[in-house]
C-alpha cells in the first residue's frame, strides 16, 4: 500500500535530472510558502537550427517532499528539448494530470516546480537583456513575494 | 520484501494473548453490565475485574478509574470537564509547549471560552523545569496538565517534582501518560498525580479503549450524558471486550516490564550509536531521561517526508515531524519547542520500538539508512550549510 500514485512513486524512486548545471543559462530558486521547502532549477538554453531557443538541458535540486521531487522530475522530462515558449505553457494542472492522484494538501508542491521553471527562464531573459512578457513578469513578481515571506517566516537570521 | 515496524509510538499490534482474553466477550459473554440478569452480571464482573487490574497497576483505588473511548477523550474530559466544574474558582490552566494535540487543542478551545492558558517552555532536551511551574501557578490556577513522556522524543518529565509543586500550591495536577503507561513504573500516590490519562492501543491492547484516573473527591463535569455508566462520568454502553483486552494488556506489560525495558533500552542504544555515525545526524530529546523505546533524530539538509517514504520503499515503517508530512504543513511543535529551526525539524525521523522489535531489524536499518540519507542529500540544494540566497 502506498500513500501516493504509481506515477509519483516512479519518479520519486528514480528522480530524473537531479543535480546542478555549471554556468547555467538560467537558474530559478523558489520556495514553498506552505511548508518552507526550497527548489533550485537549472537550465541550459541554446538555439536550434531554426534559430529557436530550446531547453537543451535541465537539472534540479529540492529540499522538499515526495510529491515535490516527483513533480519536478516529471517537469524536467517534459521540458527537455522544448522551446522556451512551449515550456512556459506547462501548468500545475498538466503535472497533476500526469501524476494521477495528488492529495489536495500536496497541490502546492506542484506549483513549486512550475514556479522554479518560470524563474529560471526569467533569469535567462534578464541575463540576455531580453524583453519580459507581462505574463512571465507577473509570475516573477509572485515568486519574489513568496520568497520574501518565506525568509521572514522560516529562516530568520539564516538568510545569506 | 522484509517488513519492519518502527512506529510503535503511533500504535501497536494487539498481542495474541490479549485477543484470546477478549474473544469470549463478543458473542458468548456479550451482556450489558447495566443489566440485572446473569448475562449482564457476567459482563459486569469482567468489567470490574479489569478496572481492578488497571487501578492496582498505578496504585489507584478501583473507583478512581473510569474507562473512556480514547486518550483524546480522557484528555478532553480532564481539561474541559475540570474547567467547567471549577469555573467559579478560577480560569487559569497551565500546560506545556510539548503537549499532544488533544491537550493543545482542548486548551486552545478553552482559551476561546475565556480561560487563560500558560504554556510552559522546555529546555533543549524537552525537559520542563519544576521551578518554572511554581512561578507560573497563580491564585486562580485550577489545573496543571503536563505530558509524562513525549510521544515524539520520548523525554520523561520529572513528574513527581512537578506534582509536588502543584500539591504545595493546592492545584490539581493531570498527566497525559499515554506513552509512559505500561512502559515505565507509575504510582499516582508517590508521584503526586491527581489525574492521569492512559490508552490501550499503545500497549498491545485494542484501539478504542482508554482510561482516566481521577483521584477521589475531585469533581469533574462529564462530556457525555446518558445512562450514567462509569459513575456517571462517562455515559455509554461499556465496551466490555475492549476493556477486558486493555486489562490483559496491562497484566502482560506489568509482568514483563523490567525485562522488556532493558531489552528495548539496549536495542535503542545500539540504534542510536549506529545512526549517529551518519555524518550530520543528531539525536533529539534527552539522551538518558527518555523512554527506552522512542528515538528521534534529525539529519542535515534532507526532508523527512521523503525520508519516511524512502524507508517505506525498503519495508521500514517510521515517522517524521517534518512540515511536509503534517496536515497543517507546520513542523512538529515539539521539535520547535526544543529550539530546532524549521529546516532542522524538516529532517527529523522518529524510530519507535516495541515488543516485536528485533536486533536484526535494528541492524537492517543501520545498514540501509546511510545510503538513503546520501541519496536524498544528492537531491537537496543544501550540501554544507543552510544558506538561503
Ligand atoms: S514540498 Fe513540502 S509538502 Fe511538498
Amino acid at each position: 500500500m502506498n500513500l501516493y500514485s504509481k506515477e509519483i512513486m516512479k519518479h520519486f524512486k528514480k528522480p530524473q535530472n537531479v543535480g546542478k548545471i555549471k554556468n547555467p543559462s538560467g537558474l530559478g530558486k523558489v520556495g514553498n510558502i506552505k511548508c518552507g521547502d526550497i527548489m533550485h532549477l537549472y537550465l541550459k538554453i541554446a538555439k536550434d537550427k531554426k534559430e529557436r531557443e530550446v531547453i537543451k538541458d535541465v537539472k534540479f535540486e529540492t529540499f522538499g517532499c515526495t510529491v515535490a521531487v516527483a513533480n519536478t522530475s516529471l517537469l524536467t522530462t517534459m521540458v527537455k528539448g522544448k522551446t522556451i515558449e512551449n515550456a512556459l505553457k506547462i501548468t500545475k494542472e498538466d503535472l497533476v494530470k500526469k501524476l494521477g492522484d495528488v492529495p489536495a494538501i500536496k497541490m502546492h508542491c506542484s506549483m513549486l516546480a512550475v514556479d522554479a521553471l518560470g524563474e529560471a527562464i526569467y533569469d535567462y531573459y534578464k541575463k540576455e537583456g531580453k524583453e519580459i512578457a507581462p505574463d512571465l513578469q507577473k509570475r516573477h513578481e509572485h515568486a519574489e513575494k513568496v520568497e520574501r515571506e518565506i525568509k521572514r517566516k522560516f529562516h530568520g537570521e539564516e538568510q545569506g | 520484501m522484509k517488513k519492519i515496524y518502527f512506529d510503535y509510538a503511533a500504535t501497536s499490534p494487539v498481542d495474541p494473548r490479549v485477543i484470546k482474553a477478549m474473544l469470549p466477550y463478543f458473542s458468548e459473554k456479550f451482556g450489558n453490565p447495566m443489566s440485572l440478569h446473569g448475562f449482564g452480571q457476567e459482563a459486569k464482573l469482567a468489567l470490574e475485574k479489569s478496572r481492578k487490574e488497571i487501578a492496582d497497576f498505578i496504585g489507584a483505588e478501583i473507583k478512581e478509574i473510569i474507562f473512556t473511548g480514547s486518550a483524546t477523550e480522557s484528555n478532553n474530559s480532564v481539561l474541559k470537564g475540570l474547567a467547567q466544574a471549577n469555573k467559579e474558582k478560577g480560569r487559569h490552566i497551565i500546560i506545556s509547549q510539548i503537549e499532544h494535540p488533544c491537550v493543545r487543542e482542548s486548551a486552545k478551545w478553552l482559551e476561546k471560552q475565556g480561560y487563560q492558558i500558560t504554556r510552559l517552555p522546555v529546555d533543549k532536551y524537552g525537559l520542563l523545569n519544576p521551578r518554572d511551574l511554581e512561578n507560573a501557578i497563580k491564585k486562580d490556577t485550577i489545573l496543571v496538565s503536563l505530558i509524562h513522556a513525549s510521544n515524539e522524543i520520548g523525554t520523561i518529565q520529572p513528574v513527581k517534582e512537578l506534582g509536588a509543586a502543584c500539591r504545595q500550591k493546592g492545584v490539581l495536577f493531570h498527566t497525559d501518560a499515554v506513552q509512559s503507561f505500561g512502559k515505565i513504573p507509575i504510582d499516582v500516590n508517590k508521584m503526586n498525580i491527581d489525574l492521569l490519562s492512559a490508552s490501550s492501543h499503545k500497549i498491545y491492547g485494542p484501539k478504542g479503549v482508554a482510561c482516566l484516573y481521577i483521584r477521589k473527591g475531585i469533581k469533574i463535569e462529564p462530556l457525555l450524558h446518558g445512562g450514567g455508566q462509569e459513575s456517571g462520568l462517562r455515559s455509554s454502553t461499556s465496551n466490555v471486550p475492549g476493556i477486558v483486552g486493555f486489562a490483559e494488556a496491562v497484566r502482560i506489560a506489568k509482568k514483563d516490564m523490567k525485562k522488556e525495558n532493558l531489552r528495548l533500552f539496549r536495542l535503542s542504544q545500539k540504534l542510536i550509536k549506529g545512526l549517529l555515525k551518519i555524518e550530520g545526524s543528531h539525536l533529539n530529546g534527552h539522551p538518558q531521561k527518555k523512554l527506552p523505546n522512542i528515538n528521534n533524530f534529525w539529519f542535515d539538509f534532507i526532508e523527512g517526508e521523503s525520508l519516511v517514504m524512502q524507508l517505506d520503499l525498503e519495508g521500514i515503517a517510521a515517522s517524521t515531524g517534518s512540515a511536509c508530512s503534517s496536515v497543517t504543513l507546520e513542523p512538529s511543535h515539539v521539535l520547535m519547542a526544543l529550539g530546532l529551526k524549521h529546516q532542522e525539524a524538516h529532517g527529523s525521523l522518529r524510530i519507535s520500538l516495541g515488543r516485536w522489535s528485533k536486533e536484526s531489524e535494528i541492524n537492517y536499518l543501520i545498514r540501509v539508512l546511510p545510503q538513503i540519507v546520501e541519496n536524498l542529500r544528492k537531491i537537496s540544494p543544501f550540501k554544507t550549510s543552510f544558506k538561503f540566497d
